[in-house]
């Protein structure tokens, strides 16, 4: 048990939460950071997805990686993450039907989402299951993290509410006579990219500084 | 042949991969620092996008959905791991293609021929034929043949070149200029894209 959680794991998984985060600062998966943000929801259920499917991926390739020969391994890598997004994106049409009908085509692009491919080839060709459990686990989440980020700031300044629940009251809005406005700017996508920026700005700063 | 010249020009200027969807974004990036390779990346775009678009429409209609090649199966549940297969196995062709007749353009396309593959906006214009084939016949976006595919496919790869050419040119000219520390490099090229992108909104009202 104590191997399970020594040192080396420690670092393995922390490291993508902040000084190596998969967003921020590999620059990876930007796609659908940006499109799926202007809601929390959406960005929840999106981080959560790609969580699960680069820890489970990880894995798989994990344990077949001294079997697949070096030349078809994007190949073998592309069918076995694009499995696994099937299997998500039926879930999703079950459970939360709302959701995948706003996630729209950002579920199957999953499949193309720069930081599952980028996890096999630099991570989960070398290390062992467990490893490549924690890896993937913790590269989804500082995925999810940024997501969250962005989709707070956009929901709340673009519609005034978070999860759909209204925290501006209606009476204070300037179309029933009261002195708010939403920033409909929010809601477009250009705004979610300057948001990203600033969250890669104050990110820099911070890690600078220590 | 006014819903090929719509569905061509809407998926340049409105419905652009980039600005309108942020497909491709990383290697829109990453590639983005020279005006000479981000034009070679953007034709490479355009020319799978013109192969796998149309080949993707006829799997779909023929085999994937009920009443194709296999009767009343409906298959479309596999869609993602076929399309995939479709590119990977496509990128794979071109790029020895490319190496046997063109050698000169194989060695300018380099590294990012094989990186097609996992781009976004190929996967991402494939599913979006998916969406616009349910759509009725008259509306401005759909896609009802191989001839529509082929419109749209060459709109949105042509309206991706533009988007990294751009980007390109105005990066070239801003390695002159006085920029924040911790904001150089990628924050300031996140705010250029946000701020093409607020320019191209202003083509979302567009009508053919």
């Amino acid at each position: 048990m104590s191997k399970l959680f020594s040192k080396e794991n420690g670092a393995v998984f922390t490291g993508p939460l902040n000084i190596n985060n998969p967003i921020a600062v590999q620059v990876l998966g930007i796609c659908s950071a940006l499109a799926v943000t202007s809601q929390l929801k959406p960005a929840i259920v999106m981080g959560l997805s790609v969580t699960v499917i680069t820890a489970f991926s990880n894995v798989i390739i994990s344990l077949i990686r001294k079997t697949i020969p070096n030349r078809i391994r994007i190949i073998v890598q592309l069918v076995v993450v694009a499995a696994l997004v099937t299997i998500v994106s039926n879930i999703l049409k079950a459970y939360v039907y709302d959701v995948s009908v706003q996630l729209s085509v950002y579920v199957g692009l999953i499949i193309t989402n720069c930081i599952l491919m980028g996890r096999l080839e630099a991570f989960a060709l070398q290390n062992g299951p467990w490893e490549s459990f924690l890896d993937g686990i913790a590269n989804g989440l500082g995925y999810a993290i940024i997501l969250v980020i962005v989709g707070f700031v956009r929901e709340l300044l673009g519609s005034g509410s978070l999860f759909g629940f209204q925290l501006i009251p209606s009476s204070a809005l300037m179309e029933n006579g009261g002195l708010y406005l939403h920033n409909g700017m929010m809601t477009m996508p250009a705004m979610a990219l300057i948001i990203l920026a600033c969250v890669i700005w104050a990110h820099r700063s911070y890690n600078k500084e220590k | 042949m006014e819903h090929f010249i719509s569905l061509f020009v809407r998926s340049i200027f409105v419905d652009n991969m980039i600005f309108a969807f942020f497909l491709g974004m990383c290697s829109y990036l990453a590639v983005s620092k020279t005006v000479k390779t981000s034009l070679g990346l953007g034709v490479a775009v355009t020319f799978v996008l013109l192969i796998t678009v149309p080949v993707d429409y006829l799997l779909q209609v023929k085999v994937l959905q009920p009443g194709g090649l296999l009767g009343d199966v409906d298959l479309t549940f596999l869609s993602f791991i076929l399309f995939i297969a479709v590119i990977a196995g496509i990128v794979q062709l071109v790029e020895m293609v490319v190496e046997r007749f063109s050698p000169s353009l194989y060695a300018a396309l380099g590294i990012f021929l094989p990186l097609i593959a996992v781009n976004c906006a190929i996967m991402g214009a494939s599913l979006f034929m998916q969406q616009r084939i349910q759509m009725p016949a008259e509306n401005t976006q759909a896609i009802t043949g191989v001839w529509d595919c082929v419109a749209y496919a060459l709109g949105s790869g042509i309206g991706w070149t533009l988007a990294i050419v751009c980007l390109a040119a105005i990066r070239e000219k801003m390695a002159y200029s006085d920029v924040p520390k911790p904001l150089q490099g990628l924050g300031i090229t996140f705010i250029t894209v946000g701020l093409m992108a607020m320019a191209f909104m202003c083509f979302s009202g567009l009508k053919l």
